[in-house]
């Protein structure tokens, strides 16, 4: 009997954690098809009453989101891309390849783990305004092109891959590379998977890093946009919530669609680390 | 071995180079760029810079704006990083518990938080907290309790700032905590049920004890991110109300990139590494302790 009233508690907890979870972005997406102005009606209006794109046509015909929407897309796949070949190429290094030093090379690189990124980023700007790339694409991109966080969760997976394998490669006189492409990275498909939709989502939610390369309109990123709209359109709380669902909704189906792959991705950084 | 050698060095050479370039030498020039006069006259002619010692760090120490950004950078994370591990660690719980049923669908509403965009869930809470049409104050009157204006009263600012935090990151710790308790084996609770432990006592004597390698592992990454809180202060109260949320990066971010005074910046900016350093080595002195 208690074991019952004890079920019914925990569901009703978890249920209760989980709707104070979901609200703010359930009341996003609502706020977002409603008309100017209905959010602030006493009483609240929960959901829209006569639902309206308005907000999203605001957005996209004359506020031109659709600008920072391709930006965020462009500076989240090339990371994505490069971060992947990058760190998947020395994650193999790491763990499958004997030179000297390897041990020590890669112990300095996990001290990056602890730095944070802000303590660069000034000389960085003035490195990047050398090369011309301030309010630039690459300007966003080159810094996360390879991360120490990827090139150590490739090698912690490809630890596990057979040197048998390799080694009868190599006998069979295949070079190094076309080991690499065709034996390895098939079987580390799961580890590249994750590593890519953990760059992708980093990537399209980042804010400081653009906001400080990225200084005119024409490049900004949605969240750089965001924020600088924000600044213009306090008062417009429906049309600020459509901004949000913009930004935010690309993420949140992409991790309900590979959430397997996220996930494995946070683990395999804390267990096995 | 040879060809081995020149393979790994090909394999490695864009990684190493880019992390060198665009990682390494930018924090070693940071430490650099904190021992000189670097402002805004120097972007416009290089050659003004001039080496000033500690300068810019007895500087950082004499003005009032630095300590504010740090009280409340330690107020941050010393109250929502423990809360975040506490919510955490409580929801991983629940979800673990034998008796939870849908339990892969929990744990993706309380993870979807974590995936979001702060910069987008930040003006999000910002109209929660509105005090007059915002959510949250609707819902205190109609339980008629109080409604204070949370991002206009001085003393709730950062608490406000903390709750969004601790919403935005509790599924990620949770997540860990998880793993951590799967891997405690089952026999244990077992033997312990046998001793006649009750469930306080299973997870103060079994629970716990085994979850402290995930403790360390949970307060250090928290510790990190939370000493680098920036962009919810950035969208949500720019710094005030009188400078309660101004954080260490918001106040690099501003002497910076705002006012170009990069040497003042970069000191703050290794202050601030300082601080990461010092919390990270206070957990593992602690963890050994026990």
């Amino acid at each position: 009997m208690t074991r019952r009233v004890d079920t019914i508690v925990l569901h009703g907890v978890l249920i209760a954690g989980g709707l104070i979870t979901l609200f703010p972005l359930f009341w996003m997406l609502s706020a977002s098809f409603m008309t100017s102005g209905e959010a602030t009606t006493f009483p609240p209006h929960f959901l829209p009453h006569h639902g309206t794109l308005a907000q999203y046509r605001e957005l996209f015909l004359r506020l031109n989101i659709g600008r920072a929407f391709l930006s965020s897309a462009i500076v989240a796949i090339a990371v994505t891309i490069f971060s992947v070949l990058f760190g998947s190429m020395a994650g193999y290094a790491f763990a499958k390849l004997r030179f000297g030093g390897k041990q020590r090379i890669f112990g300095l690189l996990l001290i990056a783990l602890v730095i944070p990124p802000q303590v660069g980023m000034l000389p960085l700007f003035l490195l990047m305004k050398t090369f011309g790339l301030v309010n630039s694409y690459w300007g966003a991109i080159i810094p996360s092109m390879v991360t120490v966080f990827g090139i150590f969760l490739i090698r912690q997976f490809m630890l596990s891959v057979p040197d048998d394998l390799l080694e009868a490669a190599r006998l069979d006189g295949a070079s190094e590379w076309r080991i690499y492409w065709t034996i390895v990275l098939p079987l580390a498909r799961p580890i590249l998977a994750t590593l890519a939709t953990f760059m992708f989502m980093s990537t399209w939610n980042d804010f400081m890093w653009p906001l400080i390369i990225l200084s005119d309109q024409t490049h900004y990123t949605l969240p750089v946009a965001l924020a600088n709209l924000s600044g213009e359109h306090v008062l417009d709380v429906e049309l600020m919530m459509a901004g949000s669902v913009v930004t935010v909704l690309p993420v949140l189906l992409l991790f309900i669609a590979l959430q397997r792959f996220y996930i494995a991705g946070i683990m395999q950084g804390s267990v096995k680390g | 071995m040879k060809s081995e050698r020149r393979a790994a060095l090909l394999f490695l050479a864009p990684a190493l180079v880019l992390l060198t370039v665009f990682f390494f030498a930018p924090v070693v020039a940071g430490f650099a760029l904190s021992l000189t006069d670097f402002d805004l006259y120097t972007i416009g002619d290089p050659h003004n810079i001039r080496l000033v010692g500690f300068d810019n760090y007895r500087e950082l120490i004499g003005s009032s704006i630095f300590w504010t950004s740090f009280v409340n950078t330690m107020y941050f994370a010393l109250v929502g990083g423990p809360l975040t591990v506490a919510v955490s660690l409580a929801a991983a719980l629940l979800i673990n518990a034998k008796a939870a049923r849908f339990k892969a669908l929990f744990r993706t509403v309380y993870f979807a938080p974590v995936v979001t965009t702060l910069v987008a869930v930040s003006i999000v809470f910002k109209y929660i907290y509105h005090p007059r049409f915002g959510m949250l104050n609707r819902a205190l009157d109609t339980l008629g309790l109080p409604q204070p204006d949370w991002l206009g009263n001085p003393k709730l600012a950062m608490l406000a700032i903390i709750i969004l935090a601790v919403w935005k990151g509790f599924g990620y710790t949770m997540i860990i905590f998880v793993a951590g308790l799967q891997q405690i084996p089952e026999e244990l609770y077992e033997a312990a049920r046998l001793d006649g432990a009750g469930a306080w006592k299973q997870f103060r004597h079994v629970t716990l004890p085994l979850l402290a390698p995930t403790f360390l592992f949970v307060g250090i990454v928290v510790a990190i991110g939370q000493l680098q809180i920036f962009a919810e202060p950035y969208v949500m109260t720019r710094g005030g109300p009188l400078n309660k949320t101004v954080t260490m990066v918001m106040l690099m971010y501003e002497q910076g990139f705002k006012f170009w005074k990069m040497g003042y910046a970069a000191a703050v900016a290794f202050v601030l590494f300082l601080v990461i350093g010092a919390a990270t080595l206070v957990q593992l002195k602690m963890q050994e302790k026990r």
